[in-house]
């Protein structure tokens, strides 16, 4: 019980209350939908480089919400190449996501009903699943549903902006808004780091092997997509293995 | 109309990454092992696609390192993500006028 036990996100709370959850969502969805629209801008740039039309580039947007997907689906649709090709390039680059929902799974009440969770399940990207999970105790669906209300439409408009505005946009605005993306993916893992001691070296180390990836030439054929899964996985089973989360702080 | 097709084989893919978990593990997993896993896994991801990639967003390396410290300083301190996104944000685009 104790802080595990609020919000529960099921019939317990008052629609006043799922009201503030939403609109909380809402808030800190903000940054999420501003760093969205400016990657979603070079998304429609993209698009109109593989010949999509603007309605072709928007319902992508739409319906798929990822980034490394949509970006690496360009050159498979411009090739011709055969669905299953689609499918299998699609399923690597967002293996991600499995993981993330597999986290949100454990982080929802168990008893959170089906509907809830098809629909939650749909707004699964790095960014809102980093906003709810760094949620106190249980998560609300009107939580995910709030940052996803302000999220998704702005990563649909800027493919739009971007198919239909080539280069309009200065430089400088978009590299700016770039910046809110990775601040906000800061103020996500930062707090918590602070909060559990084992965390910062991970942190400290995860980032020091990206550098080591990224600067290598050993690991240039491996896509930036794959290196992020690859280095996920192990160093979280290694943080896994040697520091075991105490059952207290499940909630973290 | 296969462009739709492709779109379409992407959407369906992509959606059933993310909605098999979430509704296949209705219990809560016990192997502790598993769910320590599951509770790095977020942090390590982002920590991965923060860096080094943030350190490119600009043409001025300095100004995407000023933006970058900034806004870990700032997060370590327990800013809210609101403060600490739109605020490193701000301090880049200025920084670019008068600099770049």
């Amino acid at each position: 019980m104790g802080l595990c036990a609020s919000n529960t996100g099921t019939g317990k709370e008052d629609q006043n209350m799922q009201r503030q959850i939403y609109l909380k969502g809402m808030k800190d969805g903000i940054p999420v939908a501003l760093g969205y629209f400016v990657v979603s801008v070079t998304i429609g740039i993209a698009a109109r480089m593989a010949h999509l039309t603007p309605a072709q580039a928007t319902i992508m947007s739409l319906t798929n919400l990822t980034s490394a997907g949509q970006f690496a689906s360009f050159a498979v649709i411009a090739a011709g190449a055969p669905y299953v090709e689609l499918a299998v390039s699609q399923l690597v680059i967002n293996l991600r996501y499995c993981l993330m929902s597999c986290a949100l799974s454990q982080k929802v009440d168990p008893q959170l009903p089906f509907y809830h969770r098809l629909l939650m399940s749909f707004g699964i990207t790095d960014e809102i699943f980093g906003l709810s999970v760094s949620q106190k105790g249980r998560l609300s669906p009107w939580y995910t549903y709030g940052a996803m209300s302000v999220a998704i439409p702005g990563w649909t408009l800027g493919t739009l902006v971007g198919i239909l505005s080539t280069s309009m946009m200065p430089q400088k605005l978009l590299s700016a808004m770039n910046m809110a993306l990775y601040g906000m993916f800061i103020a996500i893992f930062m707090p918590a780091a602070r909060e559990n001691k084992v965390l910062l070296p991970i942190i400290a180390l995860s980032m020091a092997l990206s550098a080591l990836f990224q600067a290598l030439p050993w690991f240039d054929f491996i896509s930036s997509g794959m290196k992020i899964i690859i280095l996920t996985l192990a160093i979280s089973l290694g943080a896994a293995l040697l520091f075991p989360v105490p059952s207290e702080e499940e909630c973290l | 109309m296969r462009t739709y097709g492709y779109i379409l084989v992407m959407a369906v893919t992509t959606y059933l990454i993310r909605v098999i978990p979430m509704t296949l593990f209705r219990e809560e997993i016990k192997n502790r092992t598993f769910r320590s896993f599951l509770t790095y896994v977020p942090y390590v991801t982002l920590a991965v696609m923060t860096f080094p990639a943030i350190l490119e967003i600009t043409d001025v390396s300095w100004i995407s390192w000023v933006g970058f410290v900034t806004a870990m300083v700032l997060a370590y301190n327990r800013v809210s993500l609101f403060v600490v996104s739109l605020g490193c944000c701000g301090l880049v685009f200025l920084l670019q006028l008068i600099c770049g």
